[in-house]
């Protein structure tokens, strides 16, 4: 494990050397960008929306408490989407769409000797394929978690409208208690950590995949697993260091 | 020139290389040829640098690309083409952005000058009208001629190519390898293919490599290699069908 983690940083390194010109670098940053962010913005818009009206619905059965008002559930919306369900629920499943589609697509290319060609002709694949990989996951994940975050309130707000007997009035007022913007700059370094940790998992596996069409479905599995796994680390890690002068 | 000396490599303990050394002279197409598993493409990595051998040189007119500082293997890397076994032509590409992907990377030409080279060499090699066709939408020996136009694109001096004929029907085959000796005689680049197909191995062998079992076993040209009394090479060359009409 410790010669994998250190294959791991010395890939991560490699991304530094020789680089190819910045012309060629950028357009590849934004067809990354737009391949990481648009394509994954219908599933993180379709998820994000029912997670918050199942949470609303949830918190509303749940709450049986005359001391506790009910403005308390958009309360609770609000700092469940924002802590973990945005940043956290989101890259579990961010994983398993933008994760192993970066390996499989390298693991393909390896196995084809595009990679190689890649290296024959002088260009620094890690700096041409992964780099790019990594700068549009962190840069396009934290806008996908924050449009994630405002659905998901928008969708207990719907619960609320529609499928509840709590009035839309009440959740929006708990909506807007008790707010604090730390939660939200929380939620956002997540997102960076996470975008950087998906994307450079999921192109390690895919970089060094070997063999055949087995072994690219085999890498970008152990790519999704092994993010969620990292995903999951960081969270509680990162929770803790944050919050710590809270506890 | 390239010559390469006692070139090793093992994997696991399990020795691949040993000791490989030979000459490829400039202008001439030298052949490497060997059963499978006889390390041939392994050796045909060791030259390029892809895969670092545990000993040996290689040197690219005198200039030692495995040992020499990181400006020699640059200056080197962009005088060498190589065809791949299966192309390798990038699959988000199309065959107009691959053919000119070399001259983006490598040179600073206008992009005028760029279209004017990859309209020359799909010409080259009979492909005038698939700019804009992605990889998945050519035949075989459509991908393998767009992947040689990659490959010459920026006029290599040295041509390494691996089995260029593998998964072509003979005739197809028979007109990449007349395509590569035509590139390899009119520009005098140093070609090196790796190949068991017995076309390439009587028309195209100005030298001949083979290897067994990781070694050198016997080096000369395509006018001499009928003549061989070495066993392992004719075990090689002479089987099924073409021995029993050898022995009548």
């Amino acid at each position: 494990m410790i010669k994998e983690f250190g294959s791991y940083l010395l890939f991560l390194r490699a991304m530094f050397g020789n680089p190819v010109p910045w012309r060629m670098f950028w357009a590849r940053v934004s067809r990354e960008c737009l391949q990481v962010g648009i394509d994954s913005l219908f599933i993180v818009c379709i998820i994000s929306v029912f997670i918050g009206g199942a949470t609303c619905i949830q918190l509303a059965s749940q709450l049986k408490s005359p001391f506790i008002g009910k403005d308390f559930i958009g309360l609770a919306v609000r700092n469940m989407t924002v802590s973990e369900l945005a940043p956290t629920v989101i890259g579990i499943v961010f994983t398993g769409k933008i994760g192993s589609s970066m390996a499989s697509e390298l693991g393909s290319m390896r196995i084809s000797e595009q990679i190689d060609a890649l290296e024959i002709m002088g260009v620094n694949a890690h700096n041409y394929l992964v780099f790019p990989k990594i700068i549009a996951t962190v840069c396009m994940y934290p806008l996908l978690v924050v449009i994630a975050m405002f659905l998901s309130i928008y969708g207990g707000f719907l619960s609320c409208k529609f499928l509840t007997s709590i009035s839309p009035q009440l959740y929006v007022s708990g909506l807007r208690s008790a707010f604090d913007f730390y939660d939200i700059q929380v939620a956002l370094y997540k997102a960076l950590v996470y975008g950087f940790l998906i994307a450079s998992i999921a192109c390690y596996k895919g970089f060094h995949t070997r063999g055949g069409a087995l072994d690219v479905g085999q890498s970008s599995t152990d790519a999704v697993t092994n993010s969620c796994i990292a995903l999951l680390v960081a969270d509680l890690f990162l929770v803790y260091v944050l919050f710590s002068h809270r506890i | 020139m390239i010559a390469f000396h006692a070139i090793s490599k093992s994997f696991q303990n399990k020795v691949v290389l040993d000791q490989v050394s030979s000459v490829f002279e400039t202008g001439k197409i030298s052949l490497v040829i060997g059963s499978s598993g006889t390390g041939k493409s392994l050796l045909l990595k060791c030259l390029l640098g892809l895969v670092m051998p545990d000993h040996g040189n290689v040197l690219f007119d005198g200039r030692d690309l495995l040992h020499g500082n990181k400006l020699i293997r640059t200056e080197i890397r962009k005088e060498v083409g190589m065809l791949f076994q299966g192309g390798a032509l990038f699959d988000s590409k199309n065959i107009e952005e691959n053919v000119r992907f070399p001259l983006d990377v490598l040179t600073t030409m206008s992009p005028i000058e760029k279209g004017n080279r990859v309209n020359q060499c799909l010409e080259q090699v009979g492909l005038p009208e698939v700019h804009k066709k992605m990889p998945n939408e050519l035949s075989g020996g459509m991908k393998k001629r767009a992947a040689i136009a990659r490959a010459i694109v920026t006029r290599p001096k040295y041509l390494f190519c691996d089995e260029p004929n593998s998964g072509l029907d003979p005739q197809t085959a028979l007109k990449i390898d007349e395509l590569i000796a035509k590139i390899t005689y009119d520009s005098q680049t140093t070609t090196v293919i790796v190949t068991h197909d017995m076309n390439t191995i009587l028309s195209l062998g100005d030298f001949i490599l083979f290897l067994q079992q990781g070694q050198k076993a016997w080096e000369g040209s395509s006018q001499t290699i009928l003549k061989t009394d070495d066993p392992a090479l004719q075990d090689f060359l002479f089987v099924g069908k073409f021995k029993e009409l050898l022995m009548r």
